[in-house]
């Protein structure tokens, strides 16, 4: 028999409060054994405190061709960012 | 280096102006430095390299184990072997980062370990050298951990972003792998007369084969113009030699051993030490799997895959009837 465990995307989230972040993969026959595996492959040295793992074919991607209608949109709306505002000094902090 | 002599597309490397609108976008991003990824667009010839290069990287961290495996149940103190066991498991850790990264590129993780253990994918010449002390626990940590350290660090800008980012885990790993190598030698060149002698003969026997980890000469390389065009490899061969080398003489001299190398001496014009090339038909055998562990190696990690099918099977069943019982109550 040759079929392969499945492919497991693991996300770790670390002690300062931040999200979960995607740190790679594994392979592991099940969820269990994906977290107890990811315990030893992402975190020997205190990078984390929690384990999440995602079924890699589970996870649905946007694809680069669609990064102009995608991203492109949000080139042109300066005025979302708080730069784009001239506050005079004397207003104080804002 | 822990990948050695890969070979490109062996074309040499294309003008802008030859290149078609797609390949000369993704080359113009590669020159912008910026990354390329997994479902981006790329040449054939790049994911091929790519392939055999990360590939024999993560082969050699896996087959990089067993030298120092050698040592782990004989290790002189309690904390020595904590601490082996740990270094050891991180190049596990290794293998597996970037097995990961390979696999993105559309190889599957069985493809990868059939081509090992059939031999038609290599690993580093230096793991099929044998670990005969003690001191050869620090000789491997300092020069051959120091030696991978050189290339892995640029490697974490290279251009694929799966690749560079395993790079950087790597990378913060392994001074660890360095420190506790050269704190051995220490300790072993600060001991009895018979210890001195034991670190001294350590550094003799990987002295030349650590030089060798950098591959022949690549100034002239078709492959490595086309790799280094494509930011998958840093700098040249001699180069990243020539910087180990700088790095390691005075290190040597503060821990009052001598390099095996008659010629080796500072040279005040070039900035650099000048020393003695290694005997590349020696290192044209080990590649060959005629180095003097290559078939131990290779029976080892063959023995291991066939040792462990039946838990690879069992855990994959007891899964699928886990999923069915599940369903089933659903
Ligand atoms: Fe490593
Ligand atoms: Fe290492």
């Amino acid at each position: 028999m040759s079929s392969e465990w499945p492919l497991w995307e693991v996300f770790v989230r670390g002690q300062h409060g931040l999200s979960h972040r995607h740190v790679g993969s594994l392979h592991a026959a099940d969820a269990e054994a994906a977290i107890r595996n990811a315990r030893d492959v992402y975190t020997r040295r205190n990078e984390g405190v929690s384990i999440w793992v995602v079924e890699a074919s589970a996870i649905a991607a946007s694809s680069p061709e669609e990064k102009g209608p995608l991203y492109e949109p949000a080139n042109d709306k300066v005025y979302r960012h708080p730069t784009f505002y001239d506050i005079p000094d004397d207003v104080g902090a804002m | 280096m822990y990948a050695q002599m890969i070979k490109s597309t062996g074309k040499g490397v294309k003008a802008l102006e030859d290149m078609d609108p797609q390949e000369r976008a993704f080359q113009e991003r590669i020159d912008a430095g910026g990354k390329i990824e997994p479902k981006d667009w790329m040449p054939e010839g790049y994911r091929k390299t790519l392939i055999r290069q990360i590939g024999q990287h993560a082969h050699s961290e896996i087959v990089g184990q067993l030298p120092e495996g050698n040592w782990i149940t004989r290790a002189p103190t309690l904390q020595r072997k904590a601490i082996l066991l740990a270094k050891v498991q991180d190049e596990a850790g290794h293998g597996l980062y970037l097995y990961c990264a390979a696999e993105t590129l559309g190889v599957s993780r069985d493809q990868l370990t059939r081509d090992l253990l059939s031999g038609k994918m290599k690993y580093s010449s230096i793991f099929n050298y044998p670990t005969l002390t003690w001191a050869d626990m620090g000789a491997v940590g300092w020069l051959v951990d120091g030696a991978a350290i050189m290339n892995q660090v640029p490697l974490q800008r290279t251009s694929y972003g799966p690749y560079a980012r395993a790079m950087v885990r790597i990378c913060k790993e392994e001074s660890f792998h360095q420190r506790q190598g050269f704190d051995i030698m220490m300790k072993m060149a600060q001991g009895t007369k018979a210890q001195r002698h034991m670190a001294q003969d350590a550094l003799n026997r990987f002295w030349y084969p650590s030089l060798m980890m950098f591959g022949p000469s690549d100034k002239d390389s078709v492959h490595s113009a086309q790799s280094m065009a494509w930011k998958i490899k840093m700098n040249t061969n001699d180069e990243l030699r020539q910087k180990f080398v700088d790095q390691t003489v005075p290190q040597a001299e503060h821990l009052g051993l001598a390099i095996p190398d008659e010629a080796l001496r500072w040279n005040d014009e070039r900035g650099h030490y000048d020393f003695s090339e290694p005997d590349w038909s020696e290192f044209y055998e080990v590649l060959k799997g005629n180095g003097p562990c290559s078939a131990e190696r290779m029976a080892a990690r063959n023995k291991a895959w066939d040792d462990g099918a039946w838990v690879r099977e069992g855990l994959l069943a007891h899964a699928e009837k886990k999923r069915a019982r599940k369903l089933a109550a659903e």
